[in-house]
């Protein structure tokens, strides 16, 4: 099948697709032309009408009184009651305080170990050693959170867990880890530091492999260290990645992960493992409190939004880049 | 790059290697433990306090789990609904995204600005559950799939790689006549293989281990997941469900326990290596900027 060869302005306007008519008055022609396309745009569009903005149109019932048969248009408005009822409960306090430590733990914790393992990660010269570790340090982020608190309860077992016997034969001590509230955090943190510190190097070694080069060649000359080459060259390097990361994270502190919240949850820990999302489903799922916890899960999205805000602000006021 | 490795340096690049290679192991070592667990017998899993390899070799957990239908069950169920899942995001995703690199379609921009705001506002765990339920989806395999059936980012993705591809492809296949599905189908799905097939193994693994959406929408537990189910055997020392064995046999309770989270994992370490080819560069693509 051999094209014609075209070397006329007209000859190529009549083999290409008639440009598409600009005019908003024809707007038939424009859909007749692209019928196909709209065909196509049909199923994802009906799927975020229902499925993402329905929804949306939903928290709607946080201030109303939802009644199921009523429906989402039916029920009456209640205005802010279901906040009010939730500030001025003692649940409140207790479930900002177990969030905001578990987020500052991991914040504090497991967001520097990962900038830390980046960096010794980036310090590696053979490289076969460099993948390997990385091969198995990605594996855990890749397991659901019901294998890791499943790993967990066997690891961490009374009387017969491997850990559970380790320190009893080194310390003579019995912790019973799984319902102790005071080990509830710190399995917490540790499990999140197991599963994700690996996957979370990835952004910072990208960042990494753009560090300009012959700064470290001049620094050397200059007679740095290893550590003081890292501490002015390599952490200014990925400063702007490591305050980009800070923001999504700080973004996300209120999202405590409701999966692995849940799965290490149960009836001795409670006053140190509710936190906001799984008592929106205790109280909402189980209780059938609709109403209220929609409200608790919107209180929780809009605090998020204003921390992500607020640290971009921040990050920009301090003459960094920030996200936006 | 030539550095002149000092003494310090080498003392540090030992200590560093070493520190690694045990980071590495030790992120190794509980599936190690769970694996060989899941091969010995119930007196040596309580006798010994750990070990990597079963002082006798036994298949009873395996024989034992694979003979009962609530464990058969739910992994059979796991299995129909990632491969289901996995189709049904990628056809969504793909529609969605080939119109919108169209930039000269109208509404277009509408659209993509609503997917983008629909990335970072949703309705919550309460709505969304709300809105299943009417469309009476409670207990239904069509819960776990269609509330997740377009991830906005991957569509974003996918678009900006159709948008990519040159547009002569497309210009000669329309002279012959092809409307655009049939350019769709029949020039750029066969460009697009390895992308997808990326996105492909995304979705499996993302629906294998939701945890959830079943906990949410599947309350009747003849209809549970694996995921389920590994909860339920790991919590709790008595199983649901089980039924039809021996009355006189004692099951293996931990061994159960370790064969179901072998189990559950293995698939995800099988594709692990193809997953790991492509991961990188895709998380990459992700995270640029608007």
């Amino acid at each position: 099948m051999a094209a014609p060869v075209i070397d006329t302005q007209s000859g190529e306007q009549a083999l290409n697709t008639p440009p598409a008519p600009r005019k908003r008055g024809s707007f038939a022609v424009h859909f007749a032309h692209y019928k196909w396309l709209y065909l196509l745009l049909v199923p994802g569009v009906v799927y975020f009408a229902v499925f993402r903005y329905a929804p949306m149109y939903g928290v709607s019932i946080a201030f109303k009184d939802y009644v199921p048969f009523l429906g989402v248009n039916g029920s009456p408005w209640v205005g802010t009651q279901h906040f009010q009822d939730f500030f001025s409960n003692p649940d409140f306090p207790r479930l900002l305080g177990n969030t905001l430590i578990l987020a500052f733990l991991n914040l504090g914790i497991a967001f520097p170990l990962t900038i830390v393992l980046a960096l010794l990660l980036n310090e590696v010269r053979l490289s076969i050693l460099k993948r390997t570790v990385q091969t198995l340090v990605y594996i855990p982020h890749f397991l659901s959170w019901t294998i890791v608190a499943s790993l967990s309860f066997l690891l961490f077992a009374l009387d017969f867990g491997p850990l559970f016997l380790f320190l009893n034969n080194v310390m003579g001590t019995n912790i019973d880890f799984l319902s102790d509230p005071n080990w509830f955090r710190p399995l917490i943190v540790l499990q999140e530091i197991w599963k994700n510190t690996g996957w979370g190097t990835i952004i910072f070694l990208a960042a990494l492999a753009t560090v300009d080069q012959d700064q470290y060649e001049a620094a050397i000359i200059d007679g740095a260290g290893r550590f003081r080459r890292v501490w002015h060259i390599t952490l200014p390097g990925i400063r702007s990645t490591i305050i980009v990361m800070l923001i999504l994270a700080i973004g996300q502190m209120l999202n405590t992960g409701f999966e692995q919240i849940y799965l290490m949850t149960n009836a001795l820990n409670r006053s140190v493992a509710d936190v906001f999302d799984t008592y929106v489903y205790f109280v909402g799922i189980t209780q059938g409190a609709y109403s209220y916890s929609t409200a608790v899960g919107l209180f929780k999205s809009l605090v998020g939004i204003v921390l992500i805000f607020g640290t971009n602000a921040l990050a920009k006021r301090f003459n960094q880049s920030g996200l936006f | 790059m030539k550095i002149h490795n000092t003494t310090g340096g080498r003392i540090f690049d030992a200590a560093n290697y070493v520190f690694l290679s045990l980071i590495g192991i030790i992120t190794l070592l509980p599936f190690i433990y769970v694996i060989a667990g899941s091969f010995a017998n119930e007196a040596e899993i309580t006798r010994r306090a750990f070990f990597v390899w079963p002082e006798q070799f036994t298949l009873g957990s395996y024989e034992y789990i694979f003979s009962t239908p609530a464990f058969t069950r739910a992994l059979v169920t796991t299995i129909l609904v990632t491969a289901v899942g996995t189709l049904v995001q990628l056809a969504f995703t793909v529609t969605m995204a080939y119109p919108l690199a169209k930039k000269t379609l109208r509404g277009r921009q509408v659209i993509l600005s609503l997917v983008v705001f629909a990335m970072v506002f949703s309705g919550g765990m309460i709505p969304t559950f709300l809105l299943v339920k009417d469309l009476g989806l409670l207990n239904s395999y069509w819960a776990l799939i269609l509330p997740a059936a377009i991830n906005p980012f991957s569509l974003i993705i996918i678009k900006n790689f159709f948008q990519e591809l040159p547009a002569e492809l497309e210009e000669s296949a329309k002279m012959d006549g092809a409307t655009e599905i049939g350019i769709l189908w029949r020039i750029l799905l066969p460009l697009s293989k390895p992308v997808l097939a990326t996105f492909a193994l995304f979705y499996a693994v993302g629906i294998w281990n939701d945890f959830m959406s079943p906990l949410l929408y599947l309350s009747d537990n003849s209809k549970w997941t694996l995921q389920m189910y590994l909860r339920q055997v790991t919590a709790s020392s008595d199983l649901l469900g089980t039924g039809n064995v021996d009355p006189n046999y004692i099951p293996p309770e931990q061994g159960i326990k370790f064969a179901v989270i072998v189990v559950a994992t293995l698939p995800i370490l099988i594709f692990y290596p193809f997953l790991q080819k492509h991961f990188a560069k895709g998380m990459l693509i992700g995270s640029v900027k608007g």
